[in-house]
């Protein structure tokens, strides 16, 4: 036997469409099914959750929603799924759920429909970036210079000067740095978490290890469900290949800065140099990572996912592989005439990653890493 | 590698049925050496019968583990049995069950299957029942993982609806597949398609026509089809028609399948009353994981075969929750009204309950002694005046979750004929022979265990007569 325990619901629950309103009564009539059996208690952070609560408000669903990484092995373990009458369908559901959080927390509010054809609107966004780099190349310059051989340090500063580099990519980081973080908020409000626990080093060290492993995309031990209810653990070796890929070309990124600055050592650097071994290693996994993930994500049973909004997932994939692929090409032809060609090419996938990373996929990482943070802190409430 | 079944090709041993019996059955007998077929009626998501809604077996152990938080001896298995089936139970086959379940967590932890501690709301359950890791299915998806890479054959939707029989050796088995009708030749036969609980018309045979207000829990295809043939051609029944395990489920739960998230463990928590609003059984008599499994026959033997289980607001968060909400009244009329009850009788009755109660300190987590005093039937822990509205109910139908009544088996699970001694290369595991040690009565995750020990029991004695 055991006692209820009430969380509060959340206060500051914003609009929600028809469709999201769809999901989230869904989402609910499956945490009370769920809730009833909790077999899947052992698999991992959502079904520990939702035994923490009886009701299932809005912000309870969209954590939820956000704490699931959809590795599908509650799909394939449970007696109730489709072609069950109950139709519990928990890794669709919750990736829809989630899905729509994205839109619903948006910063500014009127980019919300960014989020309706995302797939299309990252491509857009991304050939602009690509187009603009290109144009503004070929203005700036001559022929000579844009396709002429350059080498040593300053080399890509001559093709675009580096204050010009850094305002261009500083206003656009900074402006997306600042979305995500007001989408964080508006998140954390919802889901009705109190702000101490980001203040908590406990819920933060649980949370960033529980983030850092994956450790909730290995199916409760035997890796995920892909095409069939046979598992393999291919997804998660792919996301560690693209997140410490990512991880390491902002490195590169930072170290380079620092070089520049407080070295006054300008790029290109040799190949042995760290900000070049971090960033072919960091190239290497956004390249071949994003290939594996998307090779699953096409292979994978359709039951599992959401389908209407593949498009947002592929094109955040695709954007980190050209961002890889780009900047890899970049290192192998920085010493020959191609190099305007590439830098322009590198700048602008890079530029448009930048510019839709609050708009589009990448904010799963955030939200998934926030709701990671909250269930650490409340594990430890609820066991007392 | 999912392989189907040949037909032209006879087989050392023919599984049939799907579920944990079949599945430690065809994977022992494979890995004895027999090439194995394995006919499973229910279509692939359906694979399994109840072994799909199980959560936990019950194995004997020594010391605690990982997931179990304490020893549980062979002698206190057994006496948990034999008080469970009243002394019915066949106690040499018993003793051997749980003797061997000691070795059945090794064994089948060896076939892929992973386990958990005890599950949210189960703590009671948690030094002697080993939890699946995901539960039943998970642990029925590793078993055909493990059948499947050892090579054994495998086809859905192919019911055996007849066997051909040379004296007392086993032939060959007639097959209904969705196309045609076909013809399945082997050296032995482990007969693992459960019970008949998915059949109506079988259960009015012991019961007459109130079961057609049961509600079945599990799978649909457990219609005995097996079982009827197995009996029909000489071999020894036992058991009783009427016995089963049936609890108190959710009368809004569908005829079939509705599995564990129909059941209440809210009955101590209230009063439990019949269509005329009358109590007829001592809801606060024990722990409630020992006295669930009665609430089956006692609700099928009120007028309609419902009840209702009444309680008040502070109880409403004391047990774990249940797939439909409660029916809700703001008066105690209100609720009568709204489940058609009549309400001056339902006011009456809780009053006069209300009215029995004795002061004295509740306490959801142990026997608190809280009890009415000159009322019948008593109520005799847990008793608590039902005044604070809102007032609920949540309705209840019985609930069966398989039948009893089977084939006799001995100690190597050989079947038994009916005209005394062993049929030639027959074996049953699983419901279909469950009667052998459950009479009646039960204890959690003993199902399980049946099948388990008597499965690969079955397997490695069928693939022995297969290559003697």
């Amino acid at each position: 036997m055991q006692t209820g325990n009430a969380m509060p619901a959340a206060s500051h629950v914003r609009s929600v469409t028809e469709t999201q309103q769809a999901h989230l009564d869904e989402a609910e009539r499956l945490m009370t099914v769920c809730n009833s059996c909790r077999y899947c208690e052992g698999l991992c952070a959502v079904f520990p959750a939702m035994e923490m609560r009886r009701a299932f408000g809005t912000g309870d669903l969209t954590y939820l929603a956000n704490l699931c990484h959809n590795c599908g092995a509650c799909n394939s373990d449970c007696q109730f799924a489709p072609p069950h009458e109950f139709n519990v369908n928990v890794p669709k559901v919750l990736a829809e759920v989630r899905n729509d959080s994205y839109a619903r927390y948006v910063w500014p509010g009127f980019l919300a429909p960014m989020f309706h054809r995302n797939g299309l609107m990252v491509a857009l966004i991304a050939s602009l970036s690509v187009a603009a780099f290109f144009f503004g190349f070929a203005v700036w310059h001559d022929p000579d210079v844009l396709f002429g051989t350059h080498s040593g340090p300053g080399a890509f500063y001559r093709i675009m000067p580096h204050n010009t580099m850094v305002a261009i990519f500083g206003v656009a980081f900074l402006w997306s740095v600042l979305a995500v973080i007001i989408s964080c908020v508006k998140f954390w409000r919802d889901i009705g978490e109190p702000s101490e626990t980001l203040r908590d080093p406990r819920a933060l060290a649980g949370g960033a290890h529980d983030a850092a492993t994956l450790k909730y995309l290995d199916g409760g031990g035997v890796g995920c469900m892909n095409e069939s209810d046979k598992p393999d653990d291919n997804r998660r070796l792919f996301h560690h290949l693209t997140f410490y890929g990512f991880m390491l070309c902002f490195a590169a990124t930072a170290v380079g800065t620092v070089w520049h600055y407080a070295l006054g050592r300008d790029a290109p650097y040799p190949w042995w140099d760290l900000p070049v071994v971090l960033g072919t290693l960091g190239g290497i996994g956004i390249t071949i990572g994003p290939l594996g993930l998307l090779a699953a994500k096409f292979r994978r049973d359709p039951q599992l996912m959401d389908e209407g909004r593949k498009g947002m997932d592929v094109a955040f994939i695709l954007m980190l592989f050209l961002t890889g692929l780009t900047g890899l090409a970049l290192l192998v032809l920085r010493a020959t005439p191609l190099m305007g060609t590439m830098l322009a090419l590198h700048l602008g996938f890079v530029l448009g990653f930048f510019v839709t990373m609050p708009y589009g996929k990448f904010m799963h990482g955030i939200f998934r890493g926030l709701a990671l943070v909250r269930y650490a802190a409340e594990k430890r409430r609820h066991l007392g | 590698m999912e392989m189907p079944v040949n037909f032209d090709h006879p087989y050392d041993v023919l599984v049939v049925g799907g579920g944990n019996a079949a599945l430690c059955a065809a994977i022992a007998a494979r890995r004895a050496g027999a090439r194995v077929a394995i006919l499973e009626k229910a279509p692939r998501f359906y694979r399994g019968g109840n072994t799909r809604h199980t959560r936990n077996m019950r194995c004997a152990h020594d010391t605690a583990t990982e997931t179990l938080s304490g020893p549980y001896t062979e002698e206190e298995f057994f006496d948990d049995l034999m008080r469970v089936t009243q002394g019915q139970t066949n106690q040499p086959l018993a003793r051997m069950m749980i003797r061997k379940s000691k070795d059945m967590l090794n064994w089948i932890t060896e076939q892929g299957v992973r386990f958990q501690p005890s599950l949210g709301g189960t703590l009671s359950l948690g030094r002697t029942n080993s939890f699946f890791l995901g539960g039943g299915r998970s642990m029925l998806n590793a078993l055909y993982r493990t059948a499947e890479k050892l090579g054994v054959h495998i086809t859905y939707e192919a019911e055996v609806t007849d066997i051909e029989m040379d004296g007392s050796r086993f032939v060959a088995a007639q097959v209904k597949t969705p196309d045609v009708t076909r013809r399945l030749a082997a050296r032995s036969l482990v007969a693992a398609a459960g019970g008949f609980e998915a059949n109506i018309e079988w259960l009015k045979e012991g019961w007459g026509d109130i079961a057609d207000n049961f509600l079945i829990r599990g799978t649909p295809y457990n219609r005995g089809t097996l079982l009827r043939t197995l009996i029909a051609k000489g071999m020894k029944q036992i058991g009783d028609p009427t016995q089963c395990h049936a609890v108190a489920i959710d009368a809004r739960a569908p005829k079939f399948d509705g599995g564990i998230i129909t059941r209440l463990d809210c009955v101590v928590f209230g009063i439990v009353v019949n269509n005329r609003c009358e109590r007829f059984y001592d809801e606060g008599e024990d722990i409630w994981p020992k006295r669930y499994a009665i609430w089956g026959r006692l609700v099928a033997s009120q007028p309609d075969q419902i009840a209702y289980i009444i309680f008040d607001a502070p109880s409403l968060e004391l047990f774990m929750p249940s797939l439909f909400p409660p029916v809700t009244g703001g008066t105690i009329e209100e609720l009568a009204a709204k489940l058609q009850l009549d309400p001056a009788a339902l006011r009456t009755t809780v009053e006069t309950f209300n009215a029995a109660v004795q002061p004295g300190e509740f306490n959801d987590k142990i026997l608190d002694g809280c009890h009415t005093e000159g009322l019948t039937p008593p109520k005799t822990n847990w008793a608590r005046q039902i005044r604070t509205g809102p007032f609920y109910a949540y309705p209840v139908r019985p609930g069966i979750t398989f039948t009893y009544l089977g084939v006799e088996v001995d100690e190597e699970a050989r079947v038994q004929l009916a005209t005394g001694g062993a049929a030639e290369n027959i074996w049953a595991a699983g419901e279909i022979m469950a009667g052998n040690v459950l009479g009646r009565g039960y204890a959690a995750g003993i199902g399980m265990t049946i099948g388990s020990v008597f499965g690969r029991l079955a397997g490695e004695g069928a693939s022995h007569y297969a290559n003697r």
